[in-house]
């Protein structure tokens, strides 16, 4: 697209969209929200920013070596945070359970494993996304 | 033919009335004694708090009570992309032949 009204809205309004989809993630043990629907935000900004400058700058910002990593590596990031249980001799994916300090209720940093294993599905369903639309678009043209 | 129309009718018809009793006999909605409400969201609604120290009750019983559920679904994830990435890449590839 060619509209310059729309790529300079773009310019302003995206990068918000893309920190606002971290935010979400980040966020999602203590407000509303979590990883799924974060990481769909994540990937609708990187969506939004290909559909208006083009895949081509779209894939030059997500280099498809990106997408092939996290796509790969998020659930293999998940086992190993579930593998947390494993070492310390309680089933799979324990949490509480694994001596994992809690913390304050409310505070970024509670809830354990919780908020790491949320960074792994966010970044993860943002790949999944993105990778999809990058095949449709590049099998169309 | 007209009798096998008549005969698939008379299945539907009976499916529907099955179903249809089925309903009638749900409990009525919203109700604090129905049999949704047993002890397992008991749990979750009182101690999910203390269980995982996470103020969001959903994320706590998605990542923590049933994160081996949402593990299997990010891999149902990374399967769909799979499918997807290989059928239009290889579809393409052909064209190009």
């Amino acid at each position: 697209m060619k509209d310059f009204i729309l790529k300079r809205i773009a310019a302003i309004i995206l990068p918000f969209v893309c920190i606002y989809g971290f935010y979400v993630i980040l966020h999602g043990h203590v407000s509303p929200g979590g990883s799924f629907a974060g990481g769909i935000i994540l990937g609708l900004s990187f969506i939004a920013y290909s559909t208006i400058y083009g895949t081509e700058k779209g894939r030059a910002k997500l280099p498809e070596r990106v997408l092939t990593w996290t796509e790969s590596y998020g659930t293999l990031w998940y086992v190993m945070m579930g593998m947390v249980g494993i070492v310390r001799g309680v089933p799979f994916l324990a949490n509480k359970l694994a001596g994992v300090d809690l913390g304050v209720p409310g505070a970024l940093s509670s809830g354990g494993l919780i908020s790491l294993i949320g960074l792994g599905v966010g970044i993860r369903v943002a790949s999944t996304i993105v990778t999809l639309f990058f095949t449709m678009m590049e099998e169309e043209s | 033919m007209k009798i096998k129309n008549i005969l698939i009718l008379l299945v539907v018809l009976l499916a529907t009335y099955g179903i249809l009793m089925a309903v009638a006999e749900l409990p009525p909605y919203g109700m604090p004694d129905n049999p949704v409400h047993n002890q397992v969201s008991e749990r979750y609604i009182n101690e999910a708090l203390e269980d995982t120290g996470v103020l969001n009750m959903v994320t706590a019983i998605v990542l923590d009570y049933r994160a081996y559920d949402t593990m299997f679904e990010t891999i149902v994830l990374f399967t769909a992309t799979l499918a997807v990435v290989i059928t239009l890449k290889s579809w393409k590839k052909e064209g190009e032949r």
